[in-house]
């Protein structure tokens, strides 16, 4: 009997043989030795928070762009490539290669001059302690939050894949990252993130390797898709691989949304947003050890970035074109997660889009490579969670604690803080991963929430940072308002379900079309009031605005360097294969 | 490669390649001898002898390349 017949018929979807528990205990063994070694390295406050900011370009990269790998992003955009097609790319490609490349050219060296511990320390600079206090609560909010709904979907995966119990694979991955981002601070969690993302490659490359080989290369996938959707009476099934031709009208594309969506929502809100101010992923990059390491630290992110559909879109692609029901031999067509894991959904054996990763992987890894496929998954959880937990410690110690609690924290105490927040963090995750459990609905809003702390963070760093006339009090109100105008329109479509066509310029819309427009309006609101504000209050004098914004900052000159090793080139570089990209898979 | 210490980042990563290449091969290698009663999809392709072999170099690469004698050795040499 085939192998891929017994998984899917039995009642979780892989077993584990002894070889593959050898090679995730392993892992656990590797990542805590991790941690423990760098413990003697984590002593003053710039090494555990910012760890000793002397990271190279490849090491800062690598961290930066493996924070973002966490499982959810695995097993959740595998997932929505199966439902959207290749419309998913977008999150990997527009949705971030743009912003990475505006981070490392244009923001990084203000991030860098002005040696701030965190980007609402950069706000504070700018601004002054509103604006900090605000993004600050925000961002800790957000982080434990994100922390504990991740924690809980790789719960919920183990126990779907593996058989797992929740609490037991909870307790063991949570533990686990909490003793070596506590022993070894930032730098331990930078050296596993490097170690994680080597796992993530080395355990899913073969899936869309040998899917490819399967399906007949690129053009018998795109065929088989075509087939399959058309028996199926999907409509238009020709949009599942064509990433820009179907975006001229909403119904054209399986998302419901268009190319202004993608382009202003998605490219220059949301993914700038994100990339160039969540503290999560720039907090990488500010450990890099000079301004050239920091430059070239999110190019390398990025060309690895525009390289991550491989693993994570092509398998939910494949997914379509291949999975069969092992019983009757017809197409095995995945459901939404809610009606997969009703009683009527696990008595028919459905199975959830986010399902569709495991599946591939019981369908081609047998021994041995079932285990590093599933460490993968792991390792992914466990990059994201300690990017929140160092990322949220960083915050409370430096923007909470110290500038709020106790002004005049030793170095010292700062570092004992930053041990125990590390405890207090995971143990808050653990509890909200508890609490998401019991009222699973939430897992729906997490982009949503997404999009009221990020999508109007950016437009008040980004004013603080390229135009000097932008005043404190424009900072703090301009981020309340954007911040509360994306919480209203979101009640407002909750309420009224029909306000969507408003919110997102059409009745069609899905929940990722609502959440890029909803994001470009209260960008867009944020900046408006910025402006306004700005221009009928006193802008702090050019002396204090030193080495915070652009015309007043010096940009140090960079060392003379050959051609192949400057951040623009290789910014180039990656522009050029990102276009490229778009326009095979146009 | 700045490590924090004598022990570089890429050390544990060719270590985590290496010994996760080798139980892969080993793995495959024995399917090879004695073939499982359930096969994958594309067992005739016997990817776990291949790609674990290419784990196995490459974790090796890295492993030697930034092992603690020659890291220690460089930075004697840098000072």
């Amino acid at each position: 009997m085939n192998l891929a017949l017994l998984v899917l018929s039995s009642s979780t979807l892989v077993h584990l043989s002894p070889v593959d528990l050898v090679i995730i205990v392993f892992y656990f063994a590797l990542v805590l030795a991790i941690g423990l070694y760098l413990k003697e390295q984590a002593n003053t406050g710039e090494d555990f928070f910012m760890a000793g900011r002397e990271m190279t370009a490849w090491v800062a990269g690598l961290a930066f762009l493996s924070a973002n790998l966490g499982s959810l992003e695995l097993m959740g955009w595998a997932g929505n490539s199966y439902k959207y097609g290749i419309l998913a790319a977008h999150w990997y490609w527009i949705g971030a290669i743009p912003a990475m490349l505006f981070l490392a050219l244009v923001m990084m060296p203000f991030y860098h001059i002005c040696k701030t511990h965190s980007v609402p320390g950069y706000l504070k600079l700018r601004y002054g302690p509103g604006a900090q206090t605000i993004s600050s609560i925000s961002f800790a909010f957000m982080t434990v939050l994100m922390s504990g709904i991740n924690m809980y979907a790789m719960a919920v995966v183990m126990r779907v894949v593996l058989g797992w119990n929740i609490t037991f694979s909870i307790l063991v991955s949570s533990i686990t990252v909490m003793i070596y981002v506590a022993l070894g601070g930032l730098r331990s969690a930078i050296f596993n993130e490097v170690l994680q993302f080597f796992l993530i490659w080395a355990g899913a490359l073969l899936i869309p390797i040998l899917g490819l080989i399967e399906a007949g290369g690129w053009s018998g996938l795109k065929a088989k898709i075509l087939q399959n959707l058309t028996e199926q009476h999907v409509t238009n099934p020709g949009a599942y691989t064509h990433a820009w031709s179907t975006l001229g009208h909403f119904t054209d594309n399986p998302m419901g949304i268009n190319w202004v969506g993608i382009v202003f929502g998605l490219g220059a809100v949301i993914s700038m947003g994100y990339w160039t101010t969540d503290f999560l992923v720039v907090q990488r990059v500010l450990a890099a050890k000079d301004l050239r390491s920091a430059k070239l630290a999110p190019i390398i992110g990025a060309a690895f970035k525009m390289m991550v559909p491989f693993i994570v879109i092509l398998p939910g692609l494949l997914g379509l074109a291949l999975l069969r029901d092992p019983h009757t031999g017809s197409l095995l067509r995945l459901v939404p997660a809610d009606l997969a894991w009703s009683p009527a959904g696990q008595a028919q054996g459905l199975h959830g889009y986010d399902e569709v990763l495991p599946l591939m992987l019981a369908r081609y890894c047998g021994p041995g490579l079932l285990g590093l496929g599933i460490t993968a998954l792991i390792a992914g959880f466990m990059s994201g969670m300690a990017g929140n937990v160092s990322a949220f410690t960083t915050v409370w110690t430096y923007d909470i604690y110290g500038a709020l609690i106790n002004k005049n924290a030793s170095d010292e105490s700062k570092v004992r803080m930053g041990r125990w927040c590390t405890v207090l963090g995971v143990i808050i995750s653990i509890g909200t991963a508890f609490l998401v459990m019991k009222q699973q609905s939430i897992m729906d809003y997490v982009q949503s929430l997404f999009s009221f702390f990020i999508a109007p963070l950016f437009g008040t760093v980004i004013l603080g940072m390229l135009w000097k006339r932008a005043t404190p009090a424009a900072g703090f109100w301009g981020l309340l308002t954007g911040t509360l105008s994306s919480v209203g329109m979101y009640v407002w479509v909750k309420v009224d379900p029909s306000a969507v066509r408003y919110v997102a310029l059409s009745s069609q819309a899905q929940d990722q079309a609502q959440n890029m427009f909803r994001a470009l309006w209260c960008c867009s609101i944020c900046v408006i009031v910025t402006v306004v504000v700005s221009l009928v209050t006193k802008p702090k004098p050019d002396a204090e605005l030193k080495d915070l914004v652009y015309g007043l900052t010096p940009i140090p000159k960079e060392e003379q360097v050959s051609i192949f090793h400057s951040p623009v080139f290789w910014g180039v570089v990656v522009a050029v294969v990102f276009i490229i990209l778009q326009i095979i898979f146009w | 490669m700045k490590s924090g210490g004598s022990l570089s980042i890429w050390f544990f990563i060719g270590v985590s390649l290496a010994v996760n290449g080798a139980v892969i091969c080993g793995t495959g290698i024995y399917e090879l001898i004695s073939p499982p009663e359930h096969q994958v999809v594309l067992y005739n392709l016997h990817a776990n002898v291949w790609w674990g072999a290419v784990l196995l170099i490459l974790g090796l690469f890295f492993s030697l390349r930034f092992s603690p004698a020659r890291e220690r050795a460089r930075m004697a040499g840098n000072s």
